[in-house]
């Protein structure tokens, strides 16, 4: 009844031919079948966001997802953020500002804020705020995260104007 | 937390839909839209349908466009869409309006209006403005297809008029008159959570007096309902705070309050008192009456 | 709080460097014990209790063996030769008989209690499998109220301590007690006497990663592995050796990244356990990755308690005792701690100020929820809130203003180092050093507190609920008694520093390196640190109770100024010179008096002490050296905090405005790491205080089993946090004057947010329970609205 489908995902525009039950989300796809573990399960009912990824450019949760429904989609993780050794912006905000503790949290949070950032580049402060809460930390309180993605906006503004 | 197995289908036309559906209905087939609230009831085996009808690749359901006088929103129609109003009225600066309180911005990205109307959670927003604006809810199966007025969709908690092999393939909210005067408000624990109580108000002035009132509790009951008591209160009189108390304490004193760990039914009745005065507080002109 | 961006120039000590561990983790890259997996590895999937309280009569796994992929089915009778999980210090023999098996034998305590294990080559298998398994049991009635009389825990008779009844075993495991001084007769003298009772609501530290866990057995080598190690990997290497009867030298515990620790993330559970024996037994790795719905009913919580708490005081407001009396809610069963949170609850609890007598008697009870122990400041958190309620209730009772009754009450600088015939962690209290008062100056000056009173009275005279609250705390940290350390400099000249410390996420792989790279001279970026490694290094004291960097960091110091004093030793002899001439800067050796005059890199130096060196002389082959840092006592930090909240009337919803944390660390190492974990401890707090708990219903049916129901703060719930940190009080228990950061934060956060609900409500005393849910706050407006409502009436 449950029979493997053939699924070929497109992650960081590599393609990877996988043969999986219908029933695997898009994280365990992409951690377990890709072997791109750097997309965190924290709590697999959509909650915490440690799972965010873009598909087709929007951050959604990959744990509420069904990979076979992400066939054909441009898939972006953590690990096609940096472009070779140059971090991205948003990466190098977190270091800068102390955004980082366990780093368990963060790969969801760079997803997430730069879906918000490409998708809403003139995002206002307050709605910035409300996206940001999408998604937990546990250790860092917020405060070097909020800092870094508004110092990362900040920068992408200034070097697109 | 890894949901059971199930049999996977993407029909392409509603046609295809509403034939996997007639014929796995029976079999616990379920539809699968944007699986905001279904795929997290089936990592907990909550929910374990043995097939799903995945809609998200039938063409045409993603349309969002007014149709004789009506809003109508397609089954594919994410909660995202509406963060930037659907047209000038205040329908769509309601939507807008409301849309910021649904769950987190991500989630708004993938579920959608009409599954969560489907789905019915009694805090479910959408469907507390549905009721309120009495919407038409467009369903379809292989035997034909059906409007069902928001009014008598909602059955219980999660409880729809929906039969199991129909397709709730739009939802149509008709447009407001432009001088419709508007407010929504609601209460979560955090950001983005389950409201415990939401209240939308809305009515149009003549002559300084009040018609057409509407005032929709959501998460406060089984499933959303327009309170009759409450807009009785208000028809026919001039807008003020005392009003507004009044009508507050009727809607208030109208409710059977569900009862959880958050909320005891005082403290909800409570909470929808509040609710409804913030959202008739809220009610502002129209935009081309500002400024 | 941001990084300093000129990473090479100046000293290394106390900076705000950029974190070591950072690049890797914001590119993915970290790893994770559910990132590493081995070929044909095994996954285990526990089967739970759905009971709080049940006979176990049969667990049925016929149709689980039968089902695809499934490689064993495991119930108690399957490893009856395996005893119940040990304490990890020698704790009371009557703690015994409530030790957790590592799967339920007859009887079934707690919702989420291991009852079967599954192993499957697939995880979706291995859930489909046990769901299968079939629980027969009859219910029992659970006991839910610790603080109700003790009930049965066992049939028999326990051996010792007088604790059974002639019905079997109590419920109560220890009735604890501790004080000192005339208590009674404070009391029989006393100007007013001041009674509360108050409660801590269960919450936890659920870090954002779930526990987990990877054994893998080598046959070849007969070394079993287990990845996922955390926090205090050595002591928990010696726990696997006894309980399989392996020498220590073949369980090696591997850590990588961890998710967060908070105290609950490294001990040892049943399924950590289980997936070592698997392994040993099923000749296959075998992997288990915790869900969120077991991580919330499965790995510790913490916190319960209700304190019937007294005080007694002179008409100025002196306290002249405590007599407390409080109930612990263990949980279901005690865990590798013992009783250790009642003790720290009692040691801690009269904290910066003088309590001439006192009193505790702490009853540790079981009851049938998940078991508790430690989440980052145990008994603290709790026993702050306890004391400075107390303090607030008597400055309200004397009509006193509250500032000023704990100016009267505060330990003096003049009277360090002060102690207490208390104990915490089995060592005597001796606060190490502290200036309270000036801590307090400080903290007032910074928020402005008189304007902040003129302008909360201000809006509450507008119709505003908002007010603020303030909390005094001692913190305690750098408990020993020895950790050691092992640097080497290879002949590249990079520096490898090995430690028995671990890393849960605070920084400490930074902070480590920038000790070492001080003493050296060297880079901080050109130290590798090593942790968590017990193949690595015999010894390892761990990352918990705020140890982490006054005992590696004193045995890191130690050990590099040994390997500089050898470097200079061997570069002296090169350079002809004397080694008191030399310096080493940025990695080389050179003459402090004359630059551009000759020099030698540290790598070179390495290749000079090569055993085959022919300079190596009678020396020791190597540029490397071990170092150790013993202590007897405890460092103790301590913290002034204040909240600004306001409360919405209508819904009950306490939000913070404002927040300041002034905390003396001693010395920071890196303030912005120090920084980071006050703020996160604070947020955590602020969730104990306002969101978090886990609710039971009256079966007890854990209600708090999702993210939707136990709230963590999102960003929108956090105020911006100020710090103020200072260095007014090093310690002198260490060369470097460090005490530790890693709990201050969230010490007294509930008390504090307490009191400025209080403040805001204008209902001196009325938060007596955490957290304080609006419907709770809610009920509190209503009843008093009810008391004023009769007075108007008549007027």
């Amino acid at each position: 009844m449950s029979e493997r489908t053939d699924v070929t995902l497109n992650v960081n525009g590599r393609f990877y031919p996988l043969r999986l039950e219908p029933r695997r989300t898009l994280l365990d796809a992409i951690r377990d079948e890709c072997g791109l573990t750097g997309t965190h399960m924290g709590c697999e009912h959509g909650v915490c966001g440690a799972c965010t990824v873009l598909v087709d450019g929007a951050p959604i949760r990959a744990c509420l997802m069904f990979a076979v429904q992400a066939e054909g989609a441009m898939i972006r993780t953590v690990e096609g953020l940096a472009n070779g050794d140059r971090l991205h912006p948003l990466q190098r905000a977190l270091i800068a500002h102390h955004g980082v503790q366990c780093g368990f949290c963060t790969p969801g949070f760079l997803m997430l804020a730069a879906g918000i950032l490409e998708r809403e580049p003139e995002i206002g402060d307050d709605e910035l705020l409300e996206a940001l809460s999408s998604n937990l930390c546990r250790c860092t309180g917020y405060q070097g995260i909020v800092a870094a993605v508004r110092a990362a906006i900040a920068e992408w503004r200034a070097g697109s104007s | 937390m890894k949901p059971a197995p199930f049999a996977y289908h993407r029909p392409a036309t509603i046609d295809e839909a509403v034939r996997l559906l007639a014929e796995l209905a029976p079999q616990d087939g379920r539809v699968l839209a944007g699986g905001q609230s279904l795929v997290p009831m089936m990592a907990f085996r909550l929910a374990h349908p043995l097939y799903l009808i995945d809609i998200n690749r039938v063409a045409g359901l993603d349309a969002l466009g007014v149709r004789d006088g009506k809003l109508c929103i397609g089954a594919r129609v994410r909660h995202a869409t509406f963060h930037r109003p659907a047209g000038d009225g205040p329908l769509g600066a309601m939507l807008t309006a409301i849309v910021r309180h649904i769950a987190h911005y991500p989630i708004r990205l993938r579920g959608t209006f009409c599954g969560s109307l489907a789905h019915a959670d009694p805090a479910a927003e959408w469907c507390a403005a549905a009721v309120t604006l009495d919407a038409e809810l467009m369903a379809i199966s292989t035997k034909g297809e059906r409007v069902i007025a928001a009014r008598d969709f909602f059955r219980g908690a999660m409880e729809t008029a929906l039969a199991p092999d129909e397709l709730l393939y739009e939802a149509r909210l008709p447009i407001l008159p432009h001088d419709t005067r508007f407010g929504f408000a609601e209460f979560s624990r955090r950001a983005g959570d389950y409201a415990l109580a939401m209240a939308l108000a809305a009515f149009r002035l003549e002559g300084g007096l009040i018609t057409a009132p509407r005032i929709g509790l959501g998460g406060v009951e089984a499933f959303p309902r327009c309170i009759a008591a409450a807009e009785a209160v208000l028809e026919g009189q001039a807008p003020d705070a005392e009003l507004f108390r009044a009508a507050a304490a009727a809607a208030a004193a109208a409710i059977e309050p569900l009862e959880d760990g958050q909320a005891d039914a005082q403290y909800r009745r409570e909470l929808a008192q509040a609710m409804v005065y913030r959202a008739l507080t809220s009610t502002s002109p129209p935009a081309n009456e500002r400024a | 709080m941001s990084a300093d961006p000129n990473t090479s120039a100046g000293p290394v000590l106390g900076r705000s460097l950029p974190r070591l561990e950072d690049p890797p983790l914001v590119r993915g890259r970290g790893r994770f014990v559910g990132d590493i997996s081995f070929p044909h590895q095994l996954h285990m999937r526990v089967v739970r209790s759905p009971y709080a309280h049940a006979r176990l009569r049969a667990i049925d796994v016929a149709a689980a063996l039968g089902a695809p992929g499934v490689v064993a089915v495991w119930t108690a009778a399957d490893i009856a030769d395996l005893p119940a999980i040990d304490f990890r210090d020698p704790a009371a023999e009557a703690l015994r008989p409530y030790r957790q098996p590592l799967l339920a034998e007859e009887r079934l305590r707690y919702v989420g209690e291991p009852a079967a294990a599954v192993f499957a080559t697939d995880p979706y298998l291995a859930e489909d499998a046990a769901d299968l398994v079939a629980i027969e049991a009859d219910e029992l009635p659970p006991v839910l109220d610790a603080a109700a009389p003790p009930g049965r825990f066992a049939e028999g008779l326990s051996t010792s301590q007088g604790l059974s009844t002639s019905q079997g075993l109590s419920t109560e495991a220890v009735e604890m007690h501790g004080g000192y001084g005339e208590v009674e007769a404070a009391f029989a003298s006393a100007h007013a006497i001041v009674a509360l009772d108050l409660e801590i609501g269960r919450h936890s530290g659920v870090p954002l990663e779930p526990r987990g866990a990877l054994a893998y057995w080598d046959a070849s080598r007969d070394v079993l592995e287990l990845y996922g190690a955390a926090k205090v990997p050595h002591r928990n290497r010696d726990a696997l050796a006894r309980m399989f009867g392996r020498a220590a030298a073949a369980v090696v515990l591997k850590e990588g990244n961890t998710g967060g620790g908070f105290g609950v993330r490294g001990e040892l559970y049943p399924e950590d356990f289980l997936v070592c024996l698997a392994a040993l037994r099923l000749e296959r790795p075998v992997k288990w990755i915790e869900d969120r719905r077991e991580n919330l009913m499965a790995a510790n919580h913490s916190r319960q308690q209700r304190h019937l708490v007294r005080v007694a005081v002179d008409a100025e407001g002196h306290v002249l005792a405590l007599d407390d009396e409080l109930y612990l809610d263990q949980g279901a069963y005690v865990r590798t701690h013992g009783a250790r949170v009642l003790e720290m609850t009692i040691g801690m609890l009269p904290g910066p100020y003088h309590i001439p007598a006192y009193r505790a008697v702490g009853h540790f009870r079981l009851t049938n929820k998940t078991p508790a122990a430690t989440y980052r400041a145990p008994g603290r958190y709790e026993g702050s809130f306890v004391r400075e309620r107390l303090l607030d209730a008597v400055a309200d009772r004397l009509g006193l203003d509250r500032i000023e009754v704990r100016r009267r009450n505060l330990i003096a600088k003049r009277e360090m180092p002060f102690s207490r015939p208390l104990s915490a962690l089995g060592t005597e209290i001796v606060y190490d050093s502290g200036d309270y008062a000036l801590l307090l100056d400080k903290a007032l000056a910074q928020i402005g507190w008189d304007a902040l009173q003129t302008e909360l009275k201000r809006r509450r005279a507008a119709g505003e609920l908002v007010g603020a609250g303030l909390g005094i705390f001692v913190d305690k940290g750098g408990l020993g008694p020895a950790d050691g350390a092992r640097v080497t400099v290879d002949t590249t000249g990079a520096v490898e520093l090995v430690t028995g410390g671990s890393n849960v996420g605070q920084g400490f792989a930074t902070a480590m390196a920038q000790i070492c790279a001080d003493a050296l001279g060297v880079d901080y970026r050109r130290v590798r640190v090593v942790y968590g490694q017990t193949d690595r290094i015999q010894y390892g004291i761990g990352a918990h109770a705020s140890r982490a960097s006054v005992m590696t960091g004193g045995a890191t110091h130690a050990a590099t100024l040994k390997l500089r004093e050898k470097a200079l030793d061997m570069a002296a002899s090169l350079l002809q010179a004397a080694p008191g001439e030399l310096n080493i800067e940025d990695g080389v050796v050179v003459h402090r008096g004359r630059p551009g005059g000759p020099s030698i890199a540290l790598g070179e130096i390495a290749r000079h002490l090569a055993p085959d060196s022919p300079v190596l002389g009678d020396r020791d082959p190597g540029l490397c050296a071990e170092g150790w840092f013993r202590t007897s006592h405890m460092t103790y930090p301590y913290g002034v905090q204040i909240a600004v909240v306001r409360v919405d009337g209508d819904t009950g919803q306490a939000a913070v405005e404002r927040y300041l944390c002034a905390y003396d660390i001693g010395r920071a190492i890196n303030p912005m790491l120090v920084e980071g974990q006050l703020v996160g401890g604070i947020v955590q707090g602020l969730g104990g205080a306002l969101y978090e708990e886990f609710r039971y219903d009256e079966r007890g049916e854990p209600l708090s089993v999702t993210f939707a129901d136990y709230l963590m703060p999102t960003l929108r719930e956090v105020p911006p946090i100020e710090i103020l940190l200072t260095e007014d009080a090093p310690s002198p228990l260490n060369p470097l004057g460090i005490k530790s950061a890693g709990e201050g934060g969230i010490t007294p956060v509930g008390a504090v947010i307490a009191a400025a609900i209080d403040d805001a409500l204008t209902l001196p005393g009325a938060i007596t329970r955490l957290p304080a849910t609006p419907q709770r706050i809610k009920a509190l407006l209503r009843a008093a609205a009810q008391r004023a409502r009769p007075v108007a009436a008549e007027g």
